[in-house]
This record gives structure tokens, sequence and C-alpha cells, in this order.
């Protein structure tokens, strides 16, 4: 990567979308080069701070550490794989070069995107529609159209929850080691996805959103699912979240 | 089985037919037989044919014209504020105007020749272009745009790699509902003022009291027209290649 990825500062005055403010007086801060994971429930507003921070909703401050602009420096996965259905799948890889107009260099770029749609499993499906791939599949594409727009700052909302178990293990391995020493926010339901390969781990709830820091197993990410310190505190956070669906009025069996 | 049912539907029609004429006991002059009709269209074959020719031409430039400038007009409401309001009010008034009432100026305007018919169904086929596409365009998914803006795209290339892509479904609806309403401008024209054409020959036929040719000469205008129609809606689901073949049916069984 050329340039060193910036620690990027968010703070949120007030925000909300109703009578309860979602944010209020929130700051949150993405390390340089460090991967952050954040879980929560569904509609606690995770969703809502990937966007603000990507600069599609209004009503944050985000700044990177450098004092540079962040526009033109992150990159942004959707919870949908926002695949556009007349491309084919290296063309979508591609989209954000051919948006941007940047043609000169389509030979290595094109080789690019073939080696890394061969590396998630789809070699032999470059010329297909997005149509005919399956949801899986589809969120494989999205995630190498992402990792094709080579910015420092990668923010994840959910990349892997349509994938099988098998599937997402390998491609967790593989965003580990491609985006190593870019600034991500990781958004996910999965603990343990988070706990694998989180450097920081917050946990997300309330109303307005409070967040607390989880301190994840000592070893470098991508870490070992067997090691019994990460199943342990696999086991708490389940368990903690769990328990904040119920406060939040919804057990098993009561609707 | 498609094939079966249309052969059944139409000797179903031409036997009601047949049943009306030996019930009203009308006249031939008045309503002639499915049998008269066939044997007015095999003598004169020749003649319907070379007045068939003409309207056909009349149809398709018409169809071409209006297509182009109805693309044209959506495409500049959709990509200009200025044009949206200096344009789209002319629209609404221009389809206020009932196109019959044109026809006499048109015919007037721009002779007896081929020209006003061609007028006519441009004027009749602008309008549902037009409003389609522009609906299109204005109808894009907001993740597409969101991920554009996050790529850094420019206006004009989210204009064309995506705004226009997404609303080619709706032009071609569009472009469907044009080409089964052309046929009409262009009779409406041969109607009010004309040396040729199908139009021309059933007003002809109709003041010397020659029903069987007027409807041979129908039936001519009915096979251009449903024959117009199928060669358009190939082409145009050739066009927009994603989007499945049959979506009505499609979206039934699979929601």
């Amino acid at each position: 990567m050329p340039e060193r990825p910036p620690g990027v500062d968010v703070s949120v005055a007030q925000l909300a979308f109703d009578a309860s403010p979602l944010f209020d007086s929130f700051r949150f801060r993405l390390e340089a080069g460090r991967w952050t994971c954040l879980l929560g429930p569904s509609g606690v507003g995770k969703t809502t701070l990937v966007r603000l921070i990507a600069g599609i909703l209004e009503g944050a401050s985000v700044t990177a550490d450098d004092g540079r602009p962040l526009s033109g420096r992150i990159a942004w996965m959707a919870q949908g794989d926002l695949l556009l259905p007349w491309l084919s799948v290296l063309e979508n890889v591609l989209l954000g070069h051919r948006l941007r107009g940047q043609r000169r260099s389509r030979p290595e770029l094109a080789a690019r995107a073939r080696e890394l749609l061969v590396r998630v499993g789809l070699g032999e499906r470059l010329d297909a529609l997005p149509h005919t791939l399956s949801g899986g599949m589809r969120q494989r594409v999205a995630l190498v159209r992402t990792l094709m727009e080579e910015r420092p700052v990668v923010l994840m909302d959910e990349p892997f929850s349509a994938l099988d178990a098998v599937t997402r293990f390998r491609l967790q391995e593989l965003a580990a080691r491609l985006l190593a020493r870019h600034t991500v926010l990781l958004v996910t339901h999965s603990p343990l996805e988070a706990l694998r390969l989180g450097h920081r781990l917050w946990v997300m709830t309330g109303r307005p959103v409070r967040l607390r820091e989880v301190r994840p197993p000592p070893a470098q990410p991508p870490r070992d699912v067997t090691d019994p310190a990460l199943l342990r505190i696999e086991g708490e956070l389940l368990r903690e979240l769990a328990a904040g669906q119920e406060v939040a009025g919804w057990a098993p069996g009561a609707r | 089985m498609g094939a079966w049912r249309a052969l059944t539907t139409a000797l179903g029609l031409l036997l009601a037919w047949q049943l009306v004429v030996w019930a009203s006991g009308a006249p031939p002059f008045i309503l002639p037989g499915p049998l008269a009709v066939a044997r007015a269209l095999a003598a004169r074959l020749t003649l319907i044919l070379e007045h068939a020719a003409i309207t056909a031409v009349e149809i398709v430039l018409g169809l071409i014209i209006g297509a182009l400038l109805g693309s044209l007009s959506g495409l500049l409401l959709a990509a200009f504020r200025t044009a949206r309001r200096w344009l789209l009010p002319l629209l609404v008034i221009s389809q206020a105007l009932p196109v019959f009432a044109l026809a006499p100026l048109l015919v007037l305007w721009l002779g007896y020749g081929l020209a006003s018919k061609v007028a006519m169904a441009v004027l009749i086929i602008y309008f549902p272009v037009t409003a389609a596409f522009f609906d299109g365009l204005r109808r894009t998914d907001p993740g597409w745009l969101e991920l554009a803006r996050v790529m850094n795209a420019g206006r004009h290339a989210v204009l064309w790699h995506i705004r226009v892509p997404a609303a080619l479904p709706a032009l071609a609806s569009g472009l469907r509902v044009a080409t089964s309403v052309a046929p009409i401008g262009a009779v409406v024209g041969e109607w009010v003022g004309s040396s040729a054409g199908l139009g021309f020959l059933m007003l002809h036929a109709n003041a010397r009291m020659q029903a069987d040719l007027l409807f041979a000469a129908l039936v001519v205008l009915a096979a251009m027209a449903v024959g117009l129609y199928f060669a358009v809606d190939r082409l145009l689901s050739r066009l927009v290649f994603w989007e499945p073949r049959d979506p009505g049916l499609g979206r039934e069984d699979g929601a």
C-alpha cells in the first residue's frame, strides 16, 4: 500500500431520527492500521455509524488523524451486495475504476481482479451476471470489489453474513491478510468473527448508544479459533448479547 | 402450448364473427363474413400491400424518431433541473391536447405525404417514452448512488454508468407502449388527409361501401401491428438482457 493508513476520529454531537436520539455526545475512534470490530443487537445503530463514517449520512464530524481529508480514502462494503445487474462479475469488481474513468492501467487492474476472484473461489464465474449467482457468491464479489478499491480505510457492514461457515472462515483469513495494516471497521453479528479478526472490540447497546470495550485474547489476528480463551470470551459475549435482547423486549417463544 | 391457445382464440373469434353475420342477416356491404374478407384480401392483395408498405414506413419512421426524441428528453429532464422546470409543464400540456385535433393542422403544415403521418406517430409515441425513461432515471437504487459517491464518481459517470442502464427496463416498457400506439398515429394521419396508406384505402373503401376491402385492409394493419410489437419486444428483451424474461411470472413463484 502506497500510503500509511490514518486513524479515524468520529464524533456525533446529536443525531435523532425520531423523538429519542440515537447518538448523543458520541465519540468513536478507529485506530490507524488496525481492525476495529463492532458488535451489537440488530437495529442498535451500527449501520448508521458506518454510513456516517462513509460520508453517506450527514451529521457526524469524521476526521483523519493525519490532518488530510478522508474523501477518496475510504472503501465501503454495504450490507447488501449492491452489484449492478447488467455488469459481469469482473466488471462489477472494477466498478470504482470504471466510475472514475481510470482506464489507463486496465490490464494490470483486470489481472489483479481476476487473481482475487480466483482466490475467493469465483475464478470460473468471471463473466457471469450477478442474478445467476447465489447470495454468498454475490457477497464474495462485493468483497473483491471493496478490496480492488485499494483504499487505506475500509468499512465493512456484515461482509460475511451470507456465507456458509467454511467459506466464511476462509474469507475471514483472506480479508485479514489482504487488509492487514489497513484501518478497518468491521460490523458483525458474530462474536467469534469479531474475536478472530479484531484488534479492538466494541459492543454497542442502548439508546442513545453506548460502547463497551471487550478485550480480545492477546494473540495477533487472525486468531486461532480453537484457543480456549477466545472461546470463553465468545461464550460470555453471546450470553451478554442474548441478555441484552431480553431486556429489549425479545425472548425466544415470547413474541 | 401458446401457439395452440392463440390458434383456438383466433378460430373462436372467426366463428363468432360468422355467427353474428348469420344471426343478424346483415348484407355484405354492412358486415362481410370472414370468407368474403379472405376473398377480398386475395383478390386485392397487391393493392393492399402497396398501401400497407407506405403505412409501415410511416409507423417505423415515427417509432424510431419518437423513441429517439423521447429518450433524449427523458435524459435531459433527469440530468438538468432547468430542463425539468421548463420542459415538464410543456410535456403535460402537449398530452392534454387531443392528437386528433392536431391532425388536420399537421396535414396543413406538412402536406399530404409521409411527413405529416410520421409527425403524428412521433407525437403519440413521444410522451410514453419520455415519461417512462424519466421515471426510470429518477428511481435508481439509492444504494448504488451511495456506493458511487464513496467511490468518488462524478455526476456524469454516475448518470452514464449507473442511472441510465438502471433505467433501461423502464425505457423498454415505455417503448412497448409506444410500439402498440404507433399505428394509431399513422392511421389517424392518413384518415385526415392523404393519398396513400392503409388508412386512406380504408376510408375510400368505406365511402364506396366496399366493406370487405375495408376489413381486409384492417386485417393487414392488425397483423402488421402485432408483428411489429413482437419484433420490438424481442429486441428490447435483448437490450435489458439482465432482466428475467417474464418478470411477472418469476416473481409470483419465487416470492
